[in-house]
């Protein structure tokens, strides 16, 4: 029996629960072996400076396209069974979820390596901005090259 | 066509999109950022460094030698910060 996968892509305000995104992702399916969860979530510090909150900005209709296009990727290059992306927006505070990203397979090498896959190239490509809050006031939080050479990585030789 | 401005960018610019009507001779993504930084001290400032401005058309993400041309929705950006 075939079945068809489950990609599921959200963008929104509201804190996402994981443990439901899990049982939504493997519902109904018994050919399930691994289920790999990353949640990036708000630390209260940016480098060394405390922070009291990050307020995350996106391009409504780009953001949504171009995850699209990582998990279609995702879902071509590796076994899966299905994927979930969802990353908030809007102001969250430190201990906060910011990102979800659940893959599913047969078996856990592929759900390991897509998964690290999509974040780091939702890091480097997914249009979001954060900044900051801070003593000092409110600032736009730098891109690290670190990321762009996280997503090359990824390209296959 | 659209042009719509993210970040900092739009806050440097004072606006987040607006339509515009660039002359036939700005033709890619590059001489668009030109054009657009001589319309005024708030536009000069956002794209003070052109090297650091990400671009998309209709959604995706370009380079600057794209050309413009029958784009409905072009943005600028600077590197982005989700994830």
């Amino acid at each position: 029996m075939i079945m068809s996968a489950t990609v599921t892509i959200r963008i929104q305000e509201a804190d996402f629960d994981i443990a439901r995104e899990i049982a939504a992702l493997t519902q109904g399916r018994t050919d399930i072996g691994a289920v790999v969860s990353f949640s990036g979530v708000c630390r209260d510090s940016e480098g060394s400076e405390p922070i009291a909150a990050l307020t995350l900005e996106h391009y409504p209709g780009m953001a949504e396209a171009e995850i699209g296009r990582h998990a279609e990727t995702a879902m071509s290059r590796w076994p899966l069974t299905g994927l979930t992306v969802i990353h908030r927006v809007g102001r969250i505070t430190p201990g906060e979820n910011i990102v979800l990203v659940l893959t599913a397979s047969a078996h856990r090498q592929a759900a390991f390596e897509a998964a690290e896959f999509l974040m780091d190239y939702l890091k480097a490509n997914a249009p979001f901005w954060k900044s900051e809050e801070s003593a000092e006031g409110k600032s736009w939080i730098e891109a690290r090259e670190h990321d762009d050479a996280a997503a090359a990585r990824w390209t296959k030789s | 066509m659209k042009v719509k401005y993210f970040a900092w960018v739009r806050e440097r610019i004072g606006k987040a999109e607006e339509t515009i009507e660039p002359p036939a001779e700005v033709r890619t993504v590059g001489d668009l950022i030109g054009w657009l930084a001589r319309r005024g001290e708030t536009y000069a400032y956002a794209f003070e460094t052109p090297r650091v401005i990400r671009a998309a058309i209709d959604h995706a993400h370009v380079k600057s030698d794209a050309m413009i041309s029958g784009a409905r929705e072009i943005a600028f950006f600077p590197p982005m910060t989700g994830g």
